[in-house]
């Protein structure tokens, strides 16, 4: 009897320790609560950016060595692959030229940016694309020969565009930003992109 | 801390499996011709004209209280420089709060100067034909700690809470693109441009990255300091502006400072 009783309160004792200890969402919390006391909106940038959607969410708590689970993958890609829109006209392809210089371009988004004009895109911050342009990261993996290795077909301009417009819907909490889906790129500069990754004269696939 | 570090390692090296495709070599020698020219200015880093500034101003009365900042503690006792930066952020009984340097330095000259707070934060960076107080503090007192082992402790409760904040901040993905601190410094052996990314989540790459700053830009003629480098981050991040010595920015600090125990703080330095 006594020693049930010790083991129950040492139960209890246990119970009470987890109890205080905070768990992860109320870090969580606290966390965004510390951010937003310490951020103080600029320019372009007010302190919603630091809300989280659904996607933001569940990529942080998937990260730092917590491994985004199989099936937690596929819903997020199959989501993000239904809110993909098209180009109305059907057509993928703009001007490889003037997706080159969306390219080069990491103006936009930043509180020292002027909103009014467009953003650029800034692949080759992270992706090697052209034989010419020996500035490029390695964050992403390299497009050089994007089309050629895969083909200048309607199938892979789908893909080129869809990965340009969200690249969460085939690899799930990508490192890329959603292009198309956050408005960061217009339609027409999606397009310029696309020809940069499609077109057979683009430096790209030569 | 050790799951953090194995747990990022696991996840770091499926991406680098698939990013080590490309050719890397090709441009290894174009970092190491800057890693030449840094180590070549390094013999005459500019900094030192801040760190000379900074004892100055340590040592001089300034403020209402016509008071120098020799009685400060920013850790080991009340006037204690040497080896101090190397311990921070820490709790201090005096606020109530867990400090890094620059936030330490405010607290120093509000108390023992008398100036008030708005002023002991206004424009803490310097910028073309202006020397700040905070940029020449930082640059002397970090370089008192020059040789001298990292050791920042979490033993206090709002010490562990600020370290546990600070990683949810470092994981923390927000913003029009997404990114959060991990985006850029949560893998192993990438670069943005021809410029490498520390993975601060793994103990060398933090230890490194750390304890090389502050800073002397060559590319700006200014000692940048860690608080300049958190918020030019985040600007880039496309977050709002992070308020100088705001908890967040410590927080922030305690996760990487801590992540970099261990190694021999070696700065201010000088970068491009």
């Amino acid at each position: 009897m006594k020693t049930k009783f010790i083991a129950l309160s040492a139960l209890a004792a246990l119970a009470a320790g987890c109890a205080t200890a905070p768990s992860d969402d109320a870090t969580s919390a606290k966390a965004l609560a510390v951010m937003k006391a310490g951020f103080q909106e600029r320019g372009q940038a007010k302190l919603d950016r630091l809300d989280q959607d659904n996607l933001q969410r569940l990529c942080s708590t998937y990260s730092g060595g917590n491994e985004l689970p199989k099936d937690v993958a596929e819903k997020i890609e199959q989501e993000q692959r239904a809110m993909i829109k098209f180009p109305a006209d059907g057509k993928m392809l703009g001007d490889w030229k003037s997706g080159e210089k969306i390219a080069q371009s990491g103006r936009g988004g930043q509180y020292n940016d002027d909103p009014t004009k467009p953003s650029g895109a800034n692949c080759y911050a992270c992706h090697q694309l052209t034989k010419q342009e020996v500035s490029y990261g390695t964050i992403g993996p390299s497009l050089y020969n994007f089309a050629k290795v895969r083909g200048f077909g309607p199938d892979i301009q789908k893909y080129a565009w869809s990965k340009v417009y969200n690249s969460h819907a085939f690899s799930a909490c990508s490192s890329m930003p959603r292009f198309g889906q956050r408005g960061i790129l217009t339609e027409q500069q999606i397009k310029d992109v696309v020809a940069l990754l499609m077109d057979p004269n683009s430096p790209v696939n030569k | 801390m050790n799951r953090t570090w194995e747990g990022a390692a696991r996840t770091a090296c499926a991406v680098v499996a698939l990013a080590a495709t490309g050719a890397i070599a090709q441009e290894r020698s174009a970092v190491e011709e800057i890693e030449r020219y840094r180590q070549a200015l390094g013999d005459g880093n500019p900094a030192e004209l801040w760190e000379a500034r900074g004892e100055g101003l340590w040592k001089e009365k300034a403020g209402p209280k016509n008071a120098s900042l020799e009685k400060c503690d920013l850790g080991l006792g009340p006037g204690v420089v040497r080896g101090a930066y190397a311990q921070l952020p820490r709790y201090f009984a005096d606020t109530g709060k867990v400090e890094d340097l620059e936030s330490r330095l405010v607290s120093c000259r509000v108390a023992l100067q008398g100036i008030s707070p708005e002023e002991a934060k206004k424009s803490p960076f310097g910028g073309p034909g202006r020397k700040t107080v905070n940029d020449a503090l930082v640059a002397y007192i970090t370089s008192e700690s020059r040789g001298v082992k990292m050791n920042v402790q979490a033993n206090h409760p709002k010490e562990a809470e600020a370290y546990e904040i600070g990683r949810k901040i470092f994981f923390h993905r927000g913003g029009p693109y997404d990114f959060a601190c991990a985006t850029c410094h949560g893998v192993d052996n990438i670069r943005i441009r021809l410029q490498d990314l520390p993975n601060l989540t793994k103990q060398a790459d933090a230890q490194r990255a750390y304890t090389s700053w502050p800073a002397y830009r060559v590319s700006q003629g200014e000692v940048r300091t860690f608080q300049w480098r958190l918020e030019d981050c985040f600007r880039q991040q496309r977050f709002p502006h992070l308020d100088f010595t705001s908890e967040a920015s410590i927080a922030l600090t305690m996760f990487l400072a801590r992540n970099a125990n261990g190694a021999t703080f070696n700065a201010p330095s000088i970068k491009r």
